[in-house]
């Protein structure tokens, strides 16, 4: 009953009082720094074009853009150059479609398994097996490509070579199964349930349902990943590096070495090529060739999904 | 019109065939070829464990963990690029964490709608598909080149920066999902109370979302830790005997070793390969251990 209650004038009040323009200031400095930190991704894509576009223009000032679409050789580190860009490309479609025809049916069927066949309790194995399966370093999967797979499929097929674009593009199609699978499974699983019980109601089977219903509910889903592992099989770089061979032929023999545009970046980048050289022009060149590929592939990805998205409410 | 529907069975008479048995047996093909899709991959896996297991096996030893590169495959060992490899994680750890989780969080609490935060999103879906090997053309530029003076060139510095802009997408999305996940009560009940922003993200709403947020960075982390394009791009050496004792060394890293060893024509580079890779998969399958225990653990308390 005796206490004096605390003063406000005092600055050593017990009582609290908020500093109000501390919190302000400190405020808008964590704001600042965060957005800042948040436009390091925007920066990294302005990086990313500016230094594509930067030495490709220099490249091209040194070799017109017509060779470079026309050539049927690509030989740019020999005495008389070549830069026929379309051997490369030839080469990482060759292996990207061996991947896809691997990849697209296995991962989406084993997306149908995981949200449709496995019980709750198999899946909480299955999703973690196949996301270490996603983590393997390329790198291993190139020697899995080289060192067993190559030999394997040599005992019936005799006209395969040691390093050969069929079992790179294999082994590079089990390296996106996780990928495939895991995003569809995403676009299977939000498909409604009561979808599947009208389909159910109507007298449809499980697999009638799959394929009748739910598949075509989470095409939009499915496509994008499809397309994700397009760009994934494009632009991967040492199981084709690795198995494929670093031999630019042009052509779609899957026998034979052959080498894609990433395999020509890691070649080239080996040899600690000085910077201004053509050698490293070239590099980038190719690099923005790729980048274009994947960011067409993507753009067409995003129309798809917004074209085509089912919502259901 | 009478024709066009004609019955299709013979059995039935009317114009639906049920054929229900017919129907089964599809859906029992059916099934079987999706597990049948879903262990291919597993088996797959586990035959690449188990070779390169037994592959390396006779080459797992005390002297290849502690020996620098030879160019006598039985000395060779992979001490400098297991202590690159070291550096790379901490380094891309410190830089891409405080990022990641920042851009996180600015995108998710404190952005509004607007073309900035929209513009902002769209390309952090496009870096996710943008191939790795881009990012170390990038690096190769900006860090080996222009920003030398800082990088010392093709230094680890170069390759952890390198890597954390490759992870930094990673990183942002899974921040800003388990962000999302935090409900919005608890915020409103920081506001009432008179906290700021900054405070109920601080105190609150940032404790609860650690453990999401560090799965997705170890994942992240433990994907950094087996590229080997980019590393390759900027110029990460492979031919190093002394292992690196600054941010501003040469290095060179486990995936770009055991690449260099694969690359060799000698059957003994290939055992040695296959050791590292034994190395390489303990390191990633430990990562990853850790990051799903972190995640069961952090669901069931929910």
């Amino acid at each position: 009953m005796t206490t004096t209650p605390p003063s406000f004038e005092s600055s050593d009040s017990e009582m609290f009082r908020p500093n109000r323009q501390l919190n302000k200031r400190v405020e808008l400095v964590v704001k600042i720094v965060f957005a800042t930190f948040a436009f390091v991704s925007v920066a990294t894509t302005i990086g990313i074009v500016l230094t594509l576009i930067f030495e490709t223009v220099a490249f091209f000032q040194e070799v017109s853009l017509w060779k470079f679409l026309t050539d049927t050789a690509w030989t740019p580190l020999f005495a008389n150059p070549q830069f026929g860009i379309f051997v490369l490309i030839s080469a990482t479609f060759l292996t990207s479609v061996i991947a896809l025809m691997v990849a697209l049916p296995l991962g989406l069927l084993a997306a149908i398994c995981l949200s449709e066949y496995a019980s709750s309790d198999i899946r909480r194995w299955l999703k973690p097996a196949l996301e270490i399966l996603a983590g393997v370093p390329t790198v291993v999967f190139g020697y899995f490509a080289l060192m067993v797979v190559s030999p394997f499929l040599k005992t019936f097929i005799p006209g395969l070579q040691g390093f050969n674009a069929l079992s790179a593009g294999i082994v590079l199609g089990i390296a996106i199964i996780p990928m495939v699978a895991s995003l569809s499974e995403d676009a299977i699983y939000a498909v409604p349930n009561s979808l599947r019980q009208g389909a159910y109601a109507l007298g449809a089977t499980k697999r009638e349902t799959i394929i009748g219903v739910v598949i075509p509910a989470a095409l939009s889903g499915i496509v994008a990943s499809f397309v994700l592992a397009v760009s994934r099989a494009v632009g991967e770089t040492m199981i084709v590096s690795i198995a494929a061979g670093q031999n630019p032929t042009l052509g779609l023999n899957p026998l034979v070495p052959v080498m894609t545009m990433t395999a020509y970046i890691v070649q080239v980048s080996l040899g600690d090529t000085p910077a201004g050289s053509l050698a490293y022009k070239t590099i980038f060149s190719v690099g923005m060739t790729l980048f274009l590929l994947t960011l067409a592939l993507n753009i067409f990805s995003f129309w798809f999904v917004r074209r085509f998205r089912e919502k259901y409410d | 019109m009478a024709q066009d529907l004609k019955p299709q069975g013979d059995d039935s008479g009317g114009y639906f065939n049920l054929a229900l048995p017919k129907r089964y047996n599809f859906d029992k093909i059916f099934a079987f070829a999706a597990w049948v899709a879903i262990f291919f991959g597993l088996v797959i896996l586990a035959v690449l464990l188990i070779d390169v297991f037994l592959d390396g096996l006779p080459r797992l030893n005390g002297q290849f963990i502690t020996s620098p590169p030879s160019r006598k495959p039985d000395q060779a060992g992979i001490f400098p690029p297991l202590i690159g490899s070291v550096w790379l994680l901490v380094l891309t750890a410190i830089v891409s964490f405080p990022l990641g989780v920042g851009a996180g969080i600015f995108l998710e609490e404190y952005a509004t709608d607007n073309l900035l935060t929209q513009i902002i999103e769209i390309n952090i879906a496009n870096l996710a598909a943008v191939p790795s090997i881009i990012y170390g053309l990038l690096g190769l530029q900006v860090f080996v080149r222009w920003l030398a003076p800082i990088t010392n060139g093709r230094s680890i510095l170069t390759g952890a920066l390198t890597l954390s802009l490759l992870i930094l997408p990673i990183i942002i999305v899974a921040t800003r999902e388990s962000l999302r996940a935090i409900p919005n009560s608890l915020r409103q009940a920081g506001y009432a109370l008179g906290a700021t922003r900054w405070q109920v993200i601080r105190e609150h709403i940032f404790p609860l979302a650690l453990p999401g947020i560090l799965t997705g960075t170890i994942l992240a982390l433990s994907r950094a830790i087996g590229e080997t394009a980019p590393l390759i791009t900027i110029g990460a050496l492979s031919f190093i005997t002394r292992p690196p004792m600054n941010p501003q060394d040469p290095f060179t890293a486990l995936p770009i070793q055991i690449y260099n060893w694969i690359s060799r024509p000698q059957e003994a580079f290939h055992t040695n390969a296959a050791a590292g890779i034994v190395m390489l998969m303990v390191v990633l399958l430990v990562m990853n251990a850790g990051a799903i225990f972190l995640r069961n653990k952090f669901q069931s308390n929910r």
